[in-house]
């Protein structure tokens, strides 16, 4: 069943192609000597050293890094106990409708939230900066957040919470010692998918960010809007970069881990 | 607790009146919204006992089980561990300690942790921990696999990490959710003696939930037959067996022919059963005396009745029939014999070798037994 044929491998090309030919050409582009963008002119790492030197740049960016370390934080603090609640609390009035309004917001265009939630910092005085593009992907990442562990805990053994209250501890106790260790990886997986969602948020952040606090996709998407430079292309080359380094690692780490862990079910069985 | 007047080698606290029990349920009902999963039910627990409830699944024996433990409470009713009423302590105050079903072993931790977790969450100090732990392992024989998680040992070995954690604590109680239901046939023998040999070192009070009634005969000192949310009878095993007290517990319990009939008093505790026109009465003895012509049900163990080809003298009960099908189990076989419109099954032992038994298919043969062979039930 697993031959190779001709069949299968133009299908592979081509879908590979469709998803990686545009960025290869951005990253081809970002060591162009030439100024212009559509004309090959030579290789040069010139425009690399040119986006060190732009400080618009490294603010929006230091800007973009402390929102989205802030709002997945909080994101996953409450989609957590948004998930734990949601899975454990059994049944309580108005369950299904909490449940589905939970995940509305993945749903949700986000020209909607982004103008919904200006509506209301508006409203209540809040002067738009870091505080509020952090309140503001808070919102619409912890239902992601929620999502992931919640299916975590569906799959999660009730009998080992029920062992740990019957060994004396706490409900609380028996959360942070037996529930949220093994838990631990969709919580970690879902503060790094709410961390991505808000590295790359555009939308939202326009209607919440004010003055101070340009993030690095909205500084890209003015910067584009004056015309594409080759700095672009490096700046998107690097956060390529960074993005490829972290989910290549992360999915050696946890292959790594099933491997370890499928040799030791079978020491154990031998 | 004196007991002067028993013999010290008789376990029967329950027939003792001036023993007061463990636990003790009192009129205890439960109900899942509609569903009735206790209902109104009395049991008496006596310290020191391995208890076990049986039953079908849905019977209402888990139920009770987590009651004990905590996790869920009565809807009505009390039950009282050692005279105090437990019905709203949490679970994590109880000096009570569950076996799950799934072991339910922290995955993240050793063997060693996973034994300790309790302790740790006591106010012992931490060098009796240690103690206590390297004390567990010893009893369960796991000191190999210590520094082992629960994903490194075998099936068995995860068995009995699970024991050890629950008995780490010394429990006044300790309840055994199908302790042994994940484990193939021949460790589960062993292990339902390892059991047995367990309770009677820590003198612990065990109560076991199963659905086989072969491991409850095999461990308990008494059985609790549960159907529908109520006890159907609590006895020693061999009473469960023996005097059964209704078709249910006969039919649950072993194999066993039930004759329905009509029975007549001939003095004393006899009585005469008419269950079929063209075959005699069955002489049958009850010491709950019945009613005139009452409708009965006769059950018989099938190792009581006796297969001959020749017609018995010495037996009060006898009846001729014919041969329908013969399973031959090894040690014994079973005989489906056609009596007066009934398939009976008679056990006889093979005592000799299959070439020199003398009954085949279609043979005409004698069935015998005494007159207290059966019991006469009227429920």
């Amino acid at each position: 069943m697993r031959r190779f044929s001709w069949f299968n491998a133009t299908s592979l090309t081509l879908g590979f192609a469709f998803l990686y030919f545009p960025m290869v050409i951005l990253v081809i582009y970002s060591f162009n000597e030439s100024k212009l963008v559509t004309v090959w002119a030579g290789f040069s790492t010139k425009w690399y050293g040119e986006l060190l030197q732009n400080e618009a740049f490294l603010d929006a960016a230091w800007v973009t890094v402390r929102v989205a370390v802030m709002s997945s934080t909080i994101a996953t603090l409450l989609g957590t106990m948004a998930a734990y609640t949601l899975v454990r609390a059994g049944r309580f009035p108005g369950r299904t409708l909490f449940s589905g309004m939970i995940y509305a917001p993945l749903v949700m265009p986000e020209v909607i939230t982004g103008l919904s939630l200006l509506l209301l910092f508006i409203a209540i005085g809040l002067d738009r900066g870091v505080t509020t593009i952090v309140l503001a992907h808070t919102t619409f990442s912890m239902c992601y957040v929620s999502v992931v562990v919640s299916s975590r805990l569906m799959s999660f053994d009730r009998s080992l919470e029920e062992a740990a209250l019957d060994l004396g501890c706490t409900p609380w106790d028996a959360f942070r010692s037996v529930t949220l260790p093994i838990i631990a990886p969709a919580v970690i997986s879902g503060w790094l998918l709410a961390f991505t969602l808000s590295l790359d948020d555009l939308v939202i952040a326009s209607f919440t960010s004010g003055p101070s606090s340009t993030t690095l996709p909205i500084k890209i998407f003015s910067a584009v809007r004056l015309g594409v430079s080759p700095e672009i292309n490096a700046l998107s080359t690097i956060m390529i970069g960074i993005v490829a380094v972290g989910v290549i690692s992360a999915s050696l780490i946890s292959k790594r881990a099933a491997i370890q862990r499928e040799r030791e079910e079978r020491q154990a069985a031998g | 607790m004196a007991t002067p007047a028993k013999t010290p080698t008789v376990f029967a606290p329950w027939e003792d009146a001036a023993e007061t029990p463990l636990i003790r349920f009192r009129n205890v009902t439960k109900r899942f919204g509609e569903f009735t999963a206790i209902d109104a039910l009395d049991l008496d627990i006596y310290e020191k006992e391995f208890f076990a409830l049986l039953g079908p699944s849905g019977c209402g024996k888990t139920t009770l089980m987590r009651m004990l433990a905590g996790f869920e409470t009565p809807t009505e009713g009390e039950i009282t561990l050692a005279g105090k009423n437990i019905v709203s302590v949490p679970p994590n105050k109880r000096p009570v300690n569950m076996m799950f079903q799934s072991y339910a072993l922290f995955p993240h931790l050793s063997v060693w942790d996973n034994i300790a977790f309790g302790l740790r969450r006591s106010d012992m100090p931490k060098d009796e921990i240690g103690q206590r732990v390297e004390e567990m392992l010893r009893l369960t024989r796991l000191e190999k696999f210590a520094r082992r998680k629960p994903h490194q040992i075998s099936g068995g070995q995860r068995q009995r990490v699970a024991l050890a954690r629950s008995l780490a604590k010394a429990p006044k109680l300790l309840l055994l959710d199908e302790p042994l239901g994940a484990l193939d046939k021949k460790l589960r023998h062993e292990t339902q003696f390892e059991l047995m040999d367990i309770q009677e070192k820590t003198g612990t009070t065990f109560v076991i939930v199963t659905h086989d009634q072969e491991e409850a005969m095999t461990v308990a000192s008494r059985v609790a037959v549960m159907d529908h949310g109520k006890l159907m009878q609590v006895a020693t095993p061999a009473r469960i067996y023996e005097n059964p007290a209704n078709v249910y517990v006969a039919d649950f319990i072993g194999e066993v022919n039930i004759i329905e009939g009509n029975a007549t008093a001939t003095g004393g505790e006899c009585y005469d059963i008419a269950w079929a026109e063209s075959q005699p009465v069955i002489h049958a003895q009850s010491s709950e005396p019945l009613a005139a012509d009452a409708r009965v049900s006769f059950a018989i163990r099938p190792e009581k009745i006796n297969v001959t080809a020749e017609e018995p003298t010495d037996r009060p009960n006898k009846m001729r029939g014919r041969i329908h099908d013969i399973a031959y189990l090894g040690n014994i076989s079973t005989y489906h014999v056609e009596v007066g419109g009934q398939i009976i099954k008679a056990q006889m032992t093979n005592s000799r070798r299959l070439a020199r038994r003398s009954f085949t298919w279609e043979d005409e043969v004698w069935l015998s037994f005494t007159d207290t062979a059966g019991v006469v039930l009227t429920s």
